[in-house]
């Protein structure tokens, strides 16, 4: 049963690195594709990594709380980080405001140029 | 003890209650509005002052918010160097927030709460002694400078804005990056505490708090502008409107404040196997930016355009001399820091008052014209209200070559001062190392380069353009200009004392011994 839990939590770590790298890879690509709505989604993949990457560094434990029980003096090994999900939440608040923000912007520069291409002109052919 | 105790923290609450005021004061009552943004902005200048003052005779203060001891919670420290700056960005603010009653204020909604928004992002990034906090200012300060950046719209305002915006926030992606690596190595966020356990740590935590400073320096270094992650500067200052533009001075320096403050506590003297990690980096992408800003300035077409480049020399300027590990030549730099940021903020409001009589555009080709698109701007003149000033011309072309001065580091002003100092400091040692020759040639080419490109600009707009009519400038609009020239005037007459508080602060940043005692213990 112990070997289970430790194979589980083993696993736990590898799929929470490779949904990190998957969506930074992903994030990364269209940041740098050329229509701004594809910036706009490449920076919410990006932020989507980096808030999981924050939750992740505190150490990923199954089934613990992160706020210590009342009654009696708390193991500290028993519960999970409180900061980082802490940190995590104010990341998610800021990083949807300033993509909220973003969203304005691009509509605004697709009215005033007339097109979604970032350097607000298309390339010549 | 008991107000005097506050004191810390009220160059961030200040600016906070007068954005949320100016916010909710509706837009048609404009005149009460500027009139309580102005005061409160001269009240932040008295607090600034008075903060300057108390470090200055009782050393580094430590803020408690909430009263919790130091590593759990957020501390805020004002230090000699942290009060000047604090200093520095509020007379910023002051000038701006003065110039742009003329009319720029009424260009667009709440400019003055984005700009004391923004005063408080910058005053909080400069006091706060928590990585994370630093993240949540820095994010409030690049939160208002979007809106300012923004400010008065037009095509290339929000071409330029758009390209600034994502920057930023790839740079904040790796802010948090950094942060939470910093938090998983040492477990810790305060800067102090993270300095004191960084010094015994272990090899393995080591590599990791290296890598995290490195993702930091990038994030940093993007907001400061070092080559090559500075092409997005100049386009969005020179697209910016004139008291955003002078605004925006104070923010390259907030990332030069940073990688100053944080890489002199982590990676100082003190830290044994890590001392003077990165600092190749910083001599190097410093000096390539002065090398980039220097060309910019020659080949810019226009004057905003020019302002922008002058602002990478300065900031490339600072990068490239902090890296030398000698606490002279720091403190030269900053000095040399606080009157170039004043002086670009002086040019970027002057830019727009000399332009203001041209026919936009009048000395380029029109096909160069259309791809700077320098002339998207149609501001309404409304020349019945306020004083117009005679001699305008005069004036400033005086202003212009002051501030060229001043950038460039000729005397008589603190730039030379500041320069000189800069010069022998980099000289003080023997032998002179190989960079620090490096750096001295940069500096005086880039003193050249200044000179040449502000001299052509100068000609070609004060004596060359006989079509150009004569601007109607306002006295309030000349007065933010005359007063941070007078600073730079000042900052030269009183060098000595003010050399004196910025070779305090270098001492002090070179041996962090004392801010760490500080704030770790009660």
């Amino acid at each position: 049963m112990a070997e289970l839990r430790a194979w589980g939590s083993e696993l736990n770590e590898i799929v929470i690195a490779c949904a990190i790298g998957v969506l930074t890879a992903s994030g990364v690509w269209l940041v740098l594709r050329p229509r701004t709505f594809q910036v706009a989604i490449g920076l919410s993949l990006c932020s989507y990594a980096v808030n999981l990457f924050i939750f992740a560094v505190g150490g990923l434990r199954v089934g613990a709380a992160p706020i210590v029980a009342a009654s009696g003096a708390a193991n500290p090994a028993a519960f999970a980080d409180p900061l980082p999900q802490a940190l995590a939440l104010t990341a998610i608040v800021i990083g949807f405001a300033t993509t909220a923000l973003l969203l304005v912007v691009l509509l605004a520069a697709r009215g005033l140029t007339g097109t979604d291409h970032v350097d607000g002109q298309e390339p010549e052919r | 003890m008991s107000v005097l105790q506050h004191l810390v923290i009220l160059p961030i609450v200040l600016p906070l209650a007068a954005g949320a005021v100016t916010l909710v004061i509706d837009e048609r009552r404009l005149a009460a509005k500027a009139a309580i943004s102005v005061v409160l902005a001269v009240a932040l200048v008295a607090a600034a002052v008075a903060l300057v003052a108390l470090v200055a005779a009782e050393g580094t203060r430590i803020y408690r918010v909430g009263d919790w001891p130091a590593p759990f919670a957020i501390v805020l420290v004002a230090d000699r160097l942290s009060a000047a700056m604090v200093l520095l960005a509020s007379v910023l603010g002051l000038a701006c927030l003065v110039f742009a009653l003329a009319r720029w204020h009424r260009e667009g909604p709440r400019f003055h709460a984005l700009v004391h928004f923004l005063l408080m992002g910058v005053n909080g990034a400069f006091l706060t002694g928590d990585l994370f906090n630093l993240f949540v200012f820095v994010e409030a300060l690049l939160a208002a400078s979007y809106g300012l950046a923004l400010h008065g719209s037009g095509t290339p305002r929000v071409r330029a804005g758009l390209q600034y915006i994502v920057i930023n926030l790839v740079a904040s992606l790796l802010f948090l990056i950094g942060a939470s690596l910093i938090y998983g190595a040492t477990g810790t966020l305060n800067l102090a505490d993270l300095a004191a356990r960084f010094a015994t740590a272990g090899p393995g935590e080591r590599v990791l708090v290296e890598t995290a400073a490195a993702i930091l320096g990038i994030a940093f270094l993007t907001k400061a502008g070092m080559w090559p992650l500075c092409f997005w500067l100049p386009d969005t200052y020179s697209a910016a409107s004139a008291p955003s533009g002078a605004l925006f001075a104070i923010l390259t320096k907030v990332g030069v404040y940073i990688v100053l403050r944080i890489w002199l506590l982590l990676f100082g003297g003190g830290s044994g196997a890590s001392a003077g990690f990165g600092a190749v980096w910083l001599a190097v992408g410093g000096m390539a930016t002065i090398a980039f800003g220097m060309l910019g300035v020659l080949a810019s077409q226009n004057l905003a355009r020019l302002a922008g480049y002058s602002v990478l020399v300065s900031s490339g300027t600072v990068l490239a001399v902090v890296s030398q590990p000698d606490a002279a030549v720091t403190s030269a730099a900053l000095y040399y820091l606080v009157g170039s940021t004043l002086a670009l903020a002086a040019l970027f409001l002057l830019v727009e008052l000399v332009e203001r009589g041209r026919n936009p555009g009048a000395d380029l080709l029109a096909v160069t014209a259309e791809a700077f698109a320098a002339n998207a701007e149609t501001v309404e003149e409304d020349d019945e209200t306020g004083v117009a000033i005679p001699a305008t011309m005069a004036l400033l072309a005086v202003s212009f070559v002051l501030c060229a001065l001043m950038i460039a580091g000729l005397p008589p002003l603190a730039g030379f001062v500041g320069k000189f100092t800069l010069l022998g400091a980099l000289l003080a040692p023997t032998p002179v190392s190989g960079v620090a020759w490096a750096m001295l040639v940069l500096l005086l080419l880039s003193g050249l380069t200044v000179v040449i490109g502000m001299g052509r600009a100068g000609v070609r707009r004060f004596w060359a353009s006989p079509e150009a009519t004569v601007p109607r400038v306002r006295v309030i609009e000349m007065a933010p200009v005359a007063l941070l020239l007078a600073l730079c005037a000042a900052m030269t007459i009183e060098a000595n004392p003010v050399m004196r508080y910025f070779g305090a602060a270098a001492q002090a940043l070179h041996a962090p011994r004392d801010y760490i005692d500080a704030v770790l213990t009660r």
